[in-house]
């Protein structure tokens, strides 16, 4: 049986997790086995609801408590009940907490674990994954030996493909091991798309030369709907907040789109942004190496060109 | 205060991605090493802070590898590391770097357990959360902020869209990421001392890895720039939804 992890917050189930319910309802077809899905605490969400994305059952473990995240306590309850209910594959989004939890439930079940996964495992030699390595810039094809295998998968790298089930709900009863961490305050950002989370993302370098002259990237953004990002230097100089800066030391994202302003595009810049599936460049220096990674590229002044973009997608938008 | 910092060695983030021996190795031919950035700036650079406060704390390194990786130890120990620790193995396998080290945790006492939040080359984001199981102990990851009072760590970590806070009795484990301290250059009073601190090779206990590399790729490379006059934008758009699909 196929586990599949699932991760909420604010009663919702997170989207990198409805990918993750698609991955291992695939690799279950390919095992000729069931994709079943857990969740520690309670959702608004109609959990019946997750069969259209390829989960035949769901166990639940509706406890209060469990809402609010705590590493060894999520990661415990998890590897006992992939134990009790026979997975011998257990799946997880590689997202936030899917980093704190898989390696750990790996630990208690004796599995093999292949993190950020991008591709279905291969079973004509054993079990392969492959994952990709160097922040993006390379594929490393990773033979699991253990009976029990853990995989996280990067997000939108699989997709959502829609099934037409009704998934089962049953609840389980685990005894549910003592807290370890107190939550004492969580702090979000309003109305702001989260940057792993966003299949837009505009981003911005020096190139657009102070914090001041944010405003046409944040419009465009606004216009997009995408989430907003920046290079190392500018998060560096307090232009934008740390949390925005993409690149190999900062947070790797694999949006949809990534359009980056006045960013030259400097190898660690790229290794945080190169699993984008378009990629559009804007800079007025025609030697940036951004353009070689680029699929669409516009030189040109960002001060004339963004605002000239974000009228022509709001135009779009309304012609719609 | 006795805090571990997990040291691993990565190729510099300039470094040409290649690959030898049929695509199952990486090519280290000319590549320059350096400690994972996320052990450095943020998880050693930190308990040398805490250390700064409190000078009675001691900062234990520790690394999984082969001889190669003494001159990073050694860079380490010049940025404030007090002692370190090789445990003479080499290994790509999560679970067994996680055991060794775990191993010689148990043989001592540290209150406090660092990571980067992940290395650049594999980039598993695993020996962490792997190390809390191991040894039944809290785990923060991806904090960005900590500190320290008596036995209690407040912690701030990245949650989607946001941060949360949380209180932790120690001892514990804690992921680094940026925020956390800024980076440090080691100098020349910290390079000498480095030389005579002690750099203590341990022999591995027995483990079997769990997972084997077989093969590397390079990504296929872009098929070339497609350019549009910055008073075409409205072309733009239209190939973003019609050839990309993706607005």
């Amino acid at each position: 049986m196929v586990l599949i992890y699932i991760d909420h917050a604010d009663n919702q189930i997170k989207k990198a997790t409805q990918e993750a319910i698609s991955y291992g309802a695939a690799i279950a077809k390919l095992l000729n086995c069931s994709a079943e899905a857990l969740i520690l605490g309670a959702v608004e969400d109609d959990l019946t609801e997750l069969g259209k994305l390829g989960a035949q059952k769901v166990h639940q473990l509706k406890n209060e408590s469990l809402n609010t995240f705590d590493a060894k306590v999520h990661s415990n309850l998890i590897a006992t009940a992939a134990k009790s209910l026979g997975a011998t594959v257990v799946i997880f989004a590689h997202n936030i907490n899917g980093k704190a939890l898989a390696p750990a439930v790996a630990v208690k079940l004796s599995a093999g674990i292949v993190t950020g996964a991008c591709r279905l495992p291969s079973l004509q030699d054993g079990f392969e994954v492959t994952k990709t390595v160097f922040s993006g810039k390379a594929f490393a094809s990773i033979k699991i030996e253990s009976p029990i295998k853990v995989i996280a998968i990067n997000q939108n790298s699989f997709g959502v493909h829609p099934y037409e089930n009704t998934a089962l709900v049953q609840s389980i009863d685990l005894p549910i091991p003592p807290a370890s961490i107190k939550v004492t305050n969580i702090n979000k950002v309003k109305g702001e798309i989260p940057l792993t989370e966003a299949s837009l993302v505009v981003s911005g370098g020096r190139g657009l030369r102070g914090p001041e002259n944010w405003g046409i990237l944040l419009d465009l953004a606004k216009a997009l709907g995408a989430a907003t990002a920046c290079s190392r230097p500018v998060s560096d100089s307090d232009w934008r907040p740390h949390h925005e800066h993409v690149g190999q030391t900062g947070i790797q994202i694999a949006p949809d789109l990534y359009i980056a302003i006045g960013i030259s595009g400097a190898i660690q810049h790229l290794a945080g942004v190169n699993r984008s599936k378009t990629i559009v460049v804007i800079n007025k220096d025609s030697e940036a190496p951004f353009f070689k990674a680029a699929d669409y590229g516009v030189i040109g002044d960002a001060f004339e060109v963004v605002p000239a973009l974000t009228a022509a997608i709001l135009k779009m938008k309304h012609n719609q | 205060m006795n805090i571990l910092v997990c040291i691993s060695k990565t190729p510099d983030t300039t470094a040409k991605i290649a690959f030898t021996e049929g695509n199952t190795k990486f090519d280290e031919n000319g590549v320059q090493w350096i400690i994972n950035p996320y052990d450095e700036w943020y998880s050693l650079v930190r308990a040398i802070e805490i250390k700064e406060k409190d000078p009675s704390t001691q900062i234990h390194l520790i690394t999984v590898g082969g001889v190669e990786v003494e001159p990073i130890l050694r860079k380490a120990l010049a940025l404030g590391g007090d002692e370190a620790i090789r445990v003479h193995l080499n290994s790509n396998d999560s679970n067994e770097i996680a055991e060794q080290i775990a191993f010689i945790v148990k043989q001592g006492s540290y209150d406090l357990i660092l990571t980067g939040k992940e290395t650049i080359d594999y980039n598993s984001s695993c020996i962490g959360s792997m190390l809390s199981a191991l040894l039944d102990l809290p785990f923060v990851s991806l904090a960005n902020h900590l500190e320290l009072n008596g036995n209690t760590a407040t912690l701030i970590r990245e949650i989607e869209g946001g941060e949360e806070t949380n209180e932790v009795q120690l001892p514990m484990v804690v992921s680094c990421q940026k925020g956390m301290a800024e980076q440090r250059i080691p100098n020349m009073r910290g390079i000498m001392a480095a030389r005579t601190k002690p750099l203590k090779i341990v022999e591995p206990t027995p483990t079997t890895p769990l997972t084997q590399i077989k093969e590397f790729n390079l990504p296929p490379t872009k098929t070339g720039v497609k350019l549009i006059a910055p008073d075409q934008m409205d072309e733009l758009v239209r190939l973003l939804k019609e050839e990309a699909k993706v607005i």
